[in-house]
Formats: C-alpha cells, sequence, structure tokens
C-alpha cells in the first residue's frame, strides 16, 4: 500500500490544485462516479484557443481527486487541441501507479470533465468509449 | 462419412473436448441431438466457472479489493471477447442478460413504451419462437401500435414477395428470427433490414440459433439490435446478451430499476449510469458471463466458417437419409438455406412416442410445438419431432436416429 498511495498522490489529494471555481469560465463540467460517489467540478477559461485558468473543486478518493488536481496542472497553457487528445494513458503516466478496472473509473473522473467540457464547448458529443 | 467433413475440422477433437458426451443411455451411446434447445459445453467453459467460483469470486463493480478488481475484469474481458465475435463496434453495446427472451422483452418494453404510438407497426414474421412474439403482444396492447406479420410459404420460407406493402412509414420495428428454431430456414436478414431502413423502421434480430451457428456480424447485416442466448453456443444457461446501436441504447430509458444502474439516487427520482450499466441492474450473472466469454473463445479457436460448413454437410447427410425413410415427412427448405435443425413426423405416430422410442435407443431429440405455436399451426402439425445438430455431432449419431427410427416404424407400424 505505501507505494501505491505515493507522497505526490497524498499531496494533491490533500491540497487540489487549481482549487476553487472560476466567475467566467468558458465551460464547466460536473462528473461523478456512482461506484464510490466520487464527485467533481471543473470550469475552464479558454482564450484564443488556450486554457488560461482552470478551477477544481470536488470530493472523492484520493485517487480521482488527485489525478484531476493533475490534470488541471497539465492542461494549463495547453492548446485545446492538446487537451482534446489527452488520453487514459497520460493520465495513468501522471500518477505512476498500477490502476486495476474498478479504480480507473476514479482515475479518469477528472479526465472525463475535462473532455467532455472542450467537446461542449465545440458543440461536440465526447465519445467516452475510449475511456473503458 | 468422415471425409465429408471439412480437413481442417477434426470432429474427434472436438468431442474430447465436451466431457457429457461419451456417456451410455439405455445401453446405448448418447446421441445428443437437440442442441438447438441447449447446447453441451466444453470442459474449457466448464473448468473456468470452476475455477472463477474457487479462486476469484467476488461482486463486480463494486469492492475495490484484490477479487472484486479480478471478477470485475475477468467480466469485463468477457464482454469485450463478444463484442469483437459479432463485430460490436463498442464493448459498450454488449448488455448482460439472463438469454435471447430477457434480451428481447428489454427492447420491447424499454425501447417501445418510450417509442410506439396508437397505429404504429411492428411487423414481425409467423415463425418466430414465442420469445420473439409475445412481449410485441404485450407492448402493442400497452401501447396501442398494431402487429403484422411476414407470411411463411409452403416450402418454410419467409415469403418476401408482399413486403413492400408490409414495410410502411407506419413500421417503427421490423423484428425477425436468423434461423427458425422449427425449420431451420436461415433468413435474409440483410435484404429485409435494407428493406426496413427504405422506410426508417428499426430491426431487430432474434440471434439464438444463429450466432451459435454461422458467423455474424451487426455491422455486416445493417441492424439495430441482436438477442442471443449463452447456453445455446457452447456456454452456460442464465447468461444472454442484447446488443444495441449505443445511440439507440444511449436513448432508451431503463429496463429493470436497481442497483448498478444508476448514477445518482434521491428519494423521489434518479439518474442513470452509462452503457452498458444501465441496462444491468442488480447482481449480474458474473461467472456466467465469464463462462460465456470462454465459450465465444472456444468458437473462435475452431472458427465459425469451419463450423457452419461442418453442419451444412452434416445436414445434407442427415436431409438424405431421413428422406429415404417410408411416411416420414420433414419440414423446411433446401439444405442450401438451413441450418442444421430438422423438424419432421412418422405418418400415424405421435412426436412424443417418436422421441419416447429414440431416447430408449440412447437418442435424444425434441418434440412438441418448439415454443412456435402459430408456426406448427401453419404446418398442420401439432407437434414434431426435432434432431438438431452443433459442432460435435457425427454421422455416426445421424445413422443411430435413422436405425432409431426404423424401431420405432417396427413398433407402431
Amino acid at each position: 500500500m505505501d507505494d501505491f498511495y505515493q507522497q505526490n498522490i497524498l499531496d494533491h489529494s490533500r491540497h487540489p490544485r487549481n482549487s476553487g471555481r472560476l466567475d467566467h469560465p468558458s465551460v464547466s463540467r460536473e462528473e461523478m462516479n456512482p461506484l464510490c460517489g466520487d464527485k467533481l467540478h471543473i470550469d475552464l477559461q479558454i482564450d484564443d484557443g488556450v486554457v488560461t485558468a482552470v478551477g477544481f473543486t470536488g470530493r472523492g478518493c484520493a485517487i480521482s481527486q488527485a489525478a484531476a488536481s493533475m490534470l488541471t496542472e497539465e492542461i494549463k497553457g495547453k492548446s485545446v487541441a492538446e487537451v482534446r487528445a489527452l488520453s487514459k494513458d497520460d493520465v495513468l503516466g501522471l500518477l505512476g501507479i498500477p490502476i486495476g478496472y474498478t479504480r480507473l473509473k476514479c482515475a479518469l473522473l477528472g479526465l472525463k470533465a475535462i473532455k467532455v467540457g472542450v467537446y461542449n464547448l465545440a458543440d461536440e458529443e465526447f465519445d467516452d468509449d475510449e475511456l473503458f | 462419412m468422415t471425409q465429408m467433413i471439412a480437413p481442417q475440422f477434426d470432429l474427434e477433437r472436438i468431442r474430447a473436448d465436451f466431457p457429457i458426451l461419451h456417456q451410455q443411455v439405455h445401453g446405448h451411446p448418447l446421441a445428443y441431438l437437440d442442441s438447438t434447445a441447449s447446447s453441451q459445453k466444453p470442459a474449457l467453459v466448464i473448468d473456468a466457472m470452476n475455477d472463477f467460483y474457487r479462486r476469484t469470486n467476488a461482486n463486480v463493480h463494486r469492492g475495490v479489493y484484490q477479487l472484486s478488481e479480478q471478477a470485475t475484469e475477468a467480466m469485463e474481458q468477457a464482454r469485450a471477447k463478444i463484442a469483437r465475435f459479432i463485430g460490436a463496434r463498442s464493448v459498450r453495446e454488449i448488455i448482460f442478460t439472463r438469454n435471447t427472451t430477457e434480451s428481447i422483452n428489454l427492447v420491447a418494453h424499454a425501447w417501445g413504451r418510450a417509442n410506439l404510438r396508437p397505429g404504429d407497426r411492428i411487423l414481425l414474421t409467423e415463425m418466430e419462437h414465442h420469445s420473439n412474439l409475445v412481449p410485441w403482444q404485450i407492448v402493442a396492447q400497452a401501447t396501442g401500435a398494431e402487429l403484422l406479420f411476414i407470411p411463411v410459404d409452403g416450402t418454410g420460407r419467409l415469403a418476401l414477395d408482399g413486403l413492400d406493402r408490409l414495410l410502411t412509414e407506419r413500421t417503427k420495428l421490423v423484428a425477425l428470427t436468423h434461423m427458425s428454431n422449427v425449420l431451420g430456414t436461415i433468413n435474409p436478414v440483410k435484404v429485409i433490414a435494407a428493406a426496413a431502413k427504405q422506410v426508417g423502421a428499426l430491426v431487430l434480430v432474434d440471434g439464438a440459433q444463429s450466432v451459435p451457428h454461422f458467423p455474424v456480424d451487426v455491422g455486416e447485416l445493417g441492424i439495430d439490435f441482436l438477442a442471443f442466448s449463452g447456453h445455446k453456443m457452447c456456454g452456460p444457461t442464465g447468461v444472454g446478451v442484447l446488443w444495441g446501436r449505443k445511440p439507440l441504447l444511449q436513448a432508451m430509458p431503463p429496463f429493470l430499476g436497481g442497483g448498478s444502474m444508476i448514477r445518482s439516487v434521491g428519494l423521489r427520482s434518479s439518474s442513470w449510469n452509462d452503457l452498458p450499466h444501465k441496462f444491468e441492474a442488480g447482481t449480474p450473472a458474473i461467472a456466467e458471463a465469464i463462462g460465456l466469454g470462454y465459450a465465444v473463445d472456444y468458437l473462435a479457436s475452431v472458427g465459425m466458417d469451419a463450423i457452419h460448413q461442418a453442419e451444412q454437410q452434416l445436414t445434407q447427410y442427415a436431409v438424405e437419409r431421413l428422406q429415404g425413410i417410408d411416411g416420414l415427412t420433414l419440414y423446411g427448405p433446401a439444405v442450401a438455406e438451413r441450418g442444421g435443425v430438422l423438424s419432421f413426423n412418422l405418418a400415424g405416430v405421435h412426436a412424443h412416442d417418436v422421441a419416447a422410442v429414440l431416447d430408449q435407443q440412447g437418442v435424444a431429440v425434441r418434440a412438441g410445438h418448439h415454443c412456435c405455436q402459430p408456426l406448427m399451426e401453419l404446418l398442420d402439425a401439432p407437434a414434431t419431432a426435432r434432431a438438431s445438430f452443433y459442432l460435435y455431432t457425427t454421422p455416426a449419431e445421424i445413422d443411430q436416429l435413422v436405425r432409431g427410427l426404423e424401431k420405432c416404424k417396427a413398433i407402431f407400424g
């Protein structure tokens, strides 16, 4: 267990980065995981096709909250195209620990919120098959 | 006879995979000729399920402990195998149910009640199993929709010359069997589906007899829903599948309510989980789903084309042998248009008596109306005896059937 809950995961889950809500987000998205009740809200501010600010609030397990927190850092300054291209493997890479099938949904909840958000912004539907 | 079988198809090796086949019944070697009712299971499937209960059993999609993780992963692997097997574009289009019947009821109740209005039409065929007839009767009664039927001609095939008149703008759904469980008729689903699309109707296919016996690719058929059962395709009872096109499944309200199928629940209302979980309320048949995954592995390893070819050859042989019996009426179309299901009657002997005499000779066949009472009316037969084949059926078993029928004639003649 020691190597599962590594220091950076505990740190991110206790002190989520980009915590709070944005005043005028370009897009907002809430996602929840019915398995364990994880819930999170992500605001994105996008200027000239670049993510300039991120707001993140949520409650849930350390994995879901840490992964989302790491992602908020990852996407800031990235273009919308780059954010759209983020994959399951990118999140697993950020976490750096093996994630089993049932925890995958926790780990990918933040990514799902962000991807649905940027797709909705372009009036497109995000096919979340790639997160399965 | 063995030279008739395709060379890569090793019948003896296949039979060795099925422990149940190697036994005596009433002093004769068992000739199991009732695979249309339920197929036998290879050791691989039996072992996989035993192994699951001995080493991995836990509930799925709930726990984060190792056993639950492993159980969940095994079940989801089975889902992925089944998706590949029928050419589904997404694993999430695979809904685990109890059987074909429940799969069809799911569509009838979830899609039907939400979409059918008075005067809408559902087009069925006269050769449907009760499982693809009664659910539509119930839904038609509840919604005011009408049922229409593609007729069956004298050779046991669908009479498609009037299809244009049967399909109208009011037709919302065409639901038909891919292969008749009585006549063995293989229906031209692709042609009918294309015609249905012309009027904007959805197409549901009862694949209970097709998916186990020949290659079925949902995309190639151009259909919207496919229902089939695990136990007829070398898998266990208690698990079946509904495949549906994702946008349709996403738009449909749930069928059964309960655990797993929800996203969030309040005291007075709830919201639904993502596919496929939205349609999988309660603890599923976990070991059975895993067993079905192994059954699919097994069938794929033999090859669905090879299985179909072997069954065609065996059916040709069986038709020739049965036609040589005086006083025997064989129902259904020519071998090229049918699968390995032969319904017949012996003049002057009730089908139940035929089956009882055959049982004494170690031959297991079905006798009765085969859950197709309207079709039996059409055939003007209160019952038939039915011999059906699968990948493990041998020409020697056909010979045993023919000897049993001669015995039957001697007793009642």
